[in-house]
This record gives C-alpha cells, structure tokens and sequence, in this order.
C-alpha cells in the first residue's frame, strides 16, 4: 500500500520560445534569421506522492504547475530528470499509462462539444475499455453523488460551467483511475458548486484510495482537501509540507474587528490592552477598530478587556490569519526559507506596530 | 477499442448530418464549378474530336466525376489538427488511451462518409442531369473506383495531416495550408488532368502522390485506363500511402518532444 504514486527526481523542462524582433526591420530579420531564447519552466524538482494522498501544488501564475501536471500526465516529455507515475514513464508508455489515470484541467473541456453528455461518457467508455457493467455501476454512483440526473441528456455546450465541470469529474472517472489530476478544478465556480465538489474529491480519496493532484488558486480548496502542499515559485519547489505545519510556522496571531457604536480614540483603546504584550491597535475610522493580537494571547483574555470595558461595541468578529494571506506573503518574499528568517528576525523585534500595520 | 474508433466515425457524421444546410449551398457550388469547366472544354476542343488522348465526352465525364470525387475526399482535418495545436485542445487528445492521429482519420472518415452521401450522390444526380455525362455500364469498373476512391480519400486526408502537423513547428502554418490545398488540387488533376501538362511537370507528378489522389482514379473510371491497367493504379495507392506514414509517424514523433501547450 506504501507504494509511491508519484516520483519524481530532478525533474526539468525547457522550452524554445521565439524571440519576435521589434518593428519592420525586426520582422525581416526573423524572416531570415529566427532568434530563440531558452526558458526553464520547471527546474529540478523532486518529490514523491505515496498512494492515497491528496496533494496540493500551489504557486503563482507561470511558475510551472501546468507543465509539471502535463509532464506527469504524459502530455510533455521532460528536458531531463527522472518521473515515475503509477510504475510508468508517463511520456513513454502514454496510451498504457493514461488508462490508469483521470486528469481534469479547468480550462479545457474534455468532452465532446456537439454530442450528449451520455454520449460522450459512452464513448469515453469505449475508449477505456470498461466493461459495461462497471460502467453502469460506476455512473449511477458518480451521478448521483453529483446529482447530475437530468443532466446526462443534454449537449455539452448547454450546459453551465458549474454543470460542465462536475461532468468532466464523471469523465475523469469513469474508468476508475488511480491517481487523478486536477489542473484548477474550481476555477469560476460559485461557492456551492467549489464546496460540492471538494465533498466529492474528499469522498473519492476516501473510499477508493484515489491519489489526488491538484493544482488551485483558491486556498480553500487546499485547506478543504489537502493534507500536503507543495509550493511552486519560478520553477522550483519552496515548499512541500503539511498544510497546518505551513499555517503554524507562518501565522503570526490573529485579528479581531471591533464596530463600536461612538466614537473611539486610540489611546483609549491602547488603555484597554495594556499590559498584553504585542497587541496593537488599528483604529480604521471613527468608530471601527482591528486589534492584532499574537498567538501567545488568548483571545479570550483579549476580548474580556474590551467588553468588560464600558465601550459600546456592535459587532466582533475574529479573523484567524487564513492561508491565502500567508501565501501571499510567502509569493512576495520569493521563498518560504528566506521570509522565515525574516520572520524570524521580525519576532525578536520588540516593535510589533509596523507589522501590525503591515497587515492592514 | 475497435468500436470507440467506430464510434468517432459515427459521432462526426451525425455531427455533420446536424449542419447538413451548410452543404447544400455546396452542390450547387460544385455543380456551377463542373459547369464552368465543362464550357470552358467545350472551347479548347473546338471541332477537334481528341486532346492528349481525351475525346469530348471523355473530358465531360471526368471533369464531373473528379469534382464530385473531391466532393468526397476534401476536409479540412489539416486545419482541425493545427488548431488543436495552436489552442493547446490537443493536450486533452494526448490523456486518452488511443491514438490521436487515428481518431483524426476516423474523423475524417466520419465526414467523408458524409460528403459521399449527402453530397456526392445527390451533385452527381444533378450534374448527370445537366450534362452529357457518360457513367461507365460495366458493375466492375464501379467497384474498383470506389475502393480507389477510398485510397484517395486515405492520401489525401495523410497529406492533410502532415500540413497540419506542421503547426507544431511553425508558429502560423496557414500559408502552408493554402498552398497545400492550391496543390493538391493542382496536381491532383481535378483542374487540369494531368496528360494536359508540359511533358517535364506530368513527368515530375509520376513520382509524387498527388495523381493517386483524382488523376489515376478518375482515368479508371472513364475507360482511359483499361481495367487490365487497374492493379497498377492500385499499387500505386497502396504504395503512396504505405510511403507517407513514414514522414507522418516521424514528424509526430518529433512533435511530441517540441510540443508545448499554449495558454497554460
């Protein structure tokens, strides 16, 4: 059961890209002479996935997602480096390998525009040689998990984005692949559809053991289903670990938002937390305020001071630092091993009130 | 596997039959064609009786049948494959357990099963009405063309494919693809039979396919191959299109390592 789903080493790909010169005389040059420039989307990674792991591979636009997912999935052959998928090279035994294997990529439909959504499912069918009985278990279960019931007649191009994405799930599973790979699953689906599917994917992984690869924008979908992340930025890792150890190691402590009903003043507020040490105070206008406070302090310890208090307070709510801003932070710094050391050297700094207002 | 290929035959074919309006304007398009030839004909002979081994009626007849057979042959798979390419579509091709260049030709097969119904048939009708076209009586003659017929189809829809694959290599091979069809069309013989060029160019097209695609096929048909000379013409199908899988299963090879996927 331990055995790797996915293993990659050194793993790199470079592409030619043309180099288009500037203005008319640049046009005739390239008309005699093409000029190309090297680039390395994906540079030496490695890392393996053991079976039945949902894995999140997160990292800014262009920084090598897609093409490590079209390398893993046999789409792309790799400049070099070693990959292994399922026992495979994916590239190299591609019509064996892709049987064993689901791939959605958000972007691109993989049915068949002008036919049935029961036609297409038919065909992939087909294609994949299942036996019909498997197939028809398989659907009625996928249908009905995903509640695609009246759905299956109608032609793709009808459908709503929502509609067409669970689709493709069904398409991506209907011969009981192993591994799955999703290349941004959710991307524009409302929030019921993105929470219906991630039950899905959970569901899947649970009682099939289904290995899971996804690459996301939306940082819900990996705290909803991750249990790994691996980190992208221009081509190599920078990080690859668990999800709530990223989360520890870079949330700083949490804010709560404060709506009083009259006017407040900073120093009044500074009051009310003194003797706390590390909180600070955002006063955001007249009557709303943000107080940051460090994981050290309980929040109830925090918040007592202020509604014991004889402030007037409408509203609270406490905003735990969610994954999106810690990533975002992390984009910004390049890598998570060089902002820890500045997060390092930060928290040794007594003075906290720039990083308070920082996160504003 | 055999029957998900079938079924890419059937799928483009019911697709084709949904927009069937779109080749109506296309018969008549056809027969005006044949028509303009078939008049302008009629001018070069003159009162001559023969021209390069054809006579009159000969001319008539293969004029109607050549179009009508590329009524039948033509797609446009050379345009599927390199938009595919350029919009990256082909990396959804590349998951599935089959092959793509296969599926393509089963494709295209689906459409021209297609043209041959909803297009040839009923052209060919009209055209025979219009015109003195001759149509061979022998059951024979007709057999051995639609198995040459079918040949034509598999050359043609190869050199399609070998253009549109270029799309791998080039950023814009829609040039390529122009001049391909120009070509084809060219030295196929639909226009000008091929006995009609300069004796240094119908010497050259002995030893390019192009001919197997109309020419060879259409002199069958109209009795100026005999049927004993018909093995020979089917040879010579056979062989071009044994030939041509060679640059296309290279160049798909090559393809593969230079591909990358646009837009993400």
């Amino acid at each position: 059961m331990s055995r790797l789903a996915i293993d990659v080493q050194d793993l790199r790909k470079q592409f030619k890209v043309q180099n288009n010169r500037a203005g008319l005389g640049g046009a005739l040059k390239d008309l005699f002479k093409r000029e190309y420039r090297e680039i390395t989307a994906v540079k030496d990674i490695t890392f393996q996935i053991p079976q039945g792991e949902i894995c999140g591979y997160i990292g800014e636009n262009g920084a090598g997602k897609s093409t490590t997912i079209k390398m893993l999935t046999g789409i792309l052959v790799p400049t070099s480096g070693k990959l292994k998928v399922n026992g495979y090279v994916p590239h190299k035994e591609r019509e064996k390998f892709v049987k064993e294997i689901g791939v959605v990529f958000g972007q691109r439909s993989q049915l068949w525009w002008d036919i049935g959504v029961i036609e297409s499912f038919q065909l992939l069918r087909k294609v994949y040689r299942v036996p019909e009985a498997d197939f028809r278990r398989r659907l009625d279960e996928l249908v009905e998990r995903l509640q695609l019931g009246e759905l299956l007649n109608r032609p793709v191009r009808k459908l709503s984005l929502g509609q067409r994405m669970r689709c493709e799930l069904v398409a991506s599973l209907l011969h009981n692949p192993s591994i799955l790979f999703l290349d941004e699953p959710t991307i524009g689906l409302d929030i019921i559809v993105k929470t219906e599917i991630r039950e899905f994917l959970k569901g899947m992984n649970k009682e099939h053991g289904t290995t899971i690869l996804l690459t996301t924008h939306d940082l819900q979908d990996i705290e909803a289903l991750c249990s790994r992340v691996i980190m992208l930025d221009d081509g190599r890792i920078i990080y690859d670990g668990g999800l709530e150890e990223l989360k520890s190691r870079w949330s700083k402590g949490r804010e709560i938002k404060f709506q009083f009903g009259s006017a407040v003043s900073m120093e009044r507020l500074r009051a009310l937390t003194e003797g706390l040490d590390g909180v600070t105070w955002m006063l955001e206008n007249g009557v709303e305020a943000a107080m940051w406070l460090p994981n050290a302090i309980n929040v109830s310890d925090a918040l007592a001071r202020v509604v014991g208090s004889t402030a007037d307070i409408r509203d609270i709510k406490i905003m735990e630092t969610n994954t999106d801003e810690i990533v975002r932070e992390i984009y910004q710094s390049g890598s998570a091993e060089t902002k820890a050391t500045a997060a390092a050297a930060l928290e040794t700094e007594a003075d906290s009130e720039s990083n308070g207002a920082e996160r504003s | 596997m055999m029957s998900a290929y079938v079924d890419f035959i059937r799928i483009r074919f019911l697709m084709m039959l949904a927009y069937r309006v779109n080749y109506y304007s296309g018969i008549i398009i056809y027969a005006i064609n044949i028509g303009a030839y078939y008049f302008l004909w009629q001018a070069i002979y003159g009162d001559k009786q023969v021209l390069a081994g054809f006579t009159v009626a000969q001319m008539t007849t293969y004029v109607a049948v050549s179009w009508m057979a590329r009524a039948f042959y033509f797609n446009n798979l050379d345009r599927e494959i390199a938009n595919e390419i350029r919009d990256g579509s082909v990396a959804i091709q590349l998951i599935r357990p089959y092959s793509y260049l296969a599926v393509k030709m089963m494709q295209g097969f689906g459409e021209g099963l297609f043209r041959l119904l909803l297009f040839m048939v009923p052209g060919m009708i009209i055209v025979c009405l219009l015109f003195p076209v001759s149509l061979p009586t022998d059951p024979t003659v007709w057999v051995i063309y639609l198995v040459m017929l079918f040949f034509a189809f598999l050359i043609n829809t190869q050199i399609n494919m070998l253009t549109g694959l270029f799309a791998f290599f080039v950023e814009n091979n829609e040039g390529m693809m122009r001049m391909k069809r120009v070509i084809v069309d060219l030295f196929s013989g639909v226009i000008v039979p091929i006995a009609f060029f300069p004796g240094w160019l119908s010497a050259a097209m002995q030893w390019l396919p192009f001919q197997a695609i109309t020419y060879l096929p259409s002199a069958v048909f109209t009795g100026r191959t005999p049927l004993s000379d018909a093995w020979g013409v089917f040879g010579i199908q056979l062989t071009w299109f044994v030939v041509l899988l060679v640059p296309i299963l290279l160049m798909w090879r090559a393809a593969r390592t230079r591909l990358f996927v646009q837009g993400g």
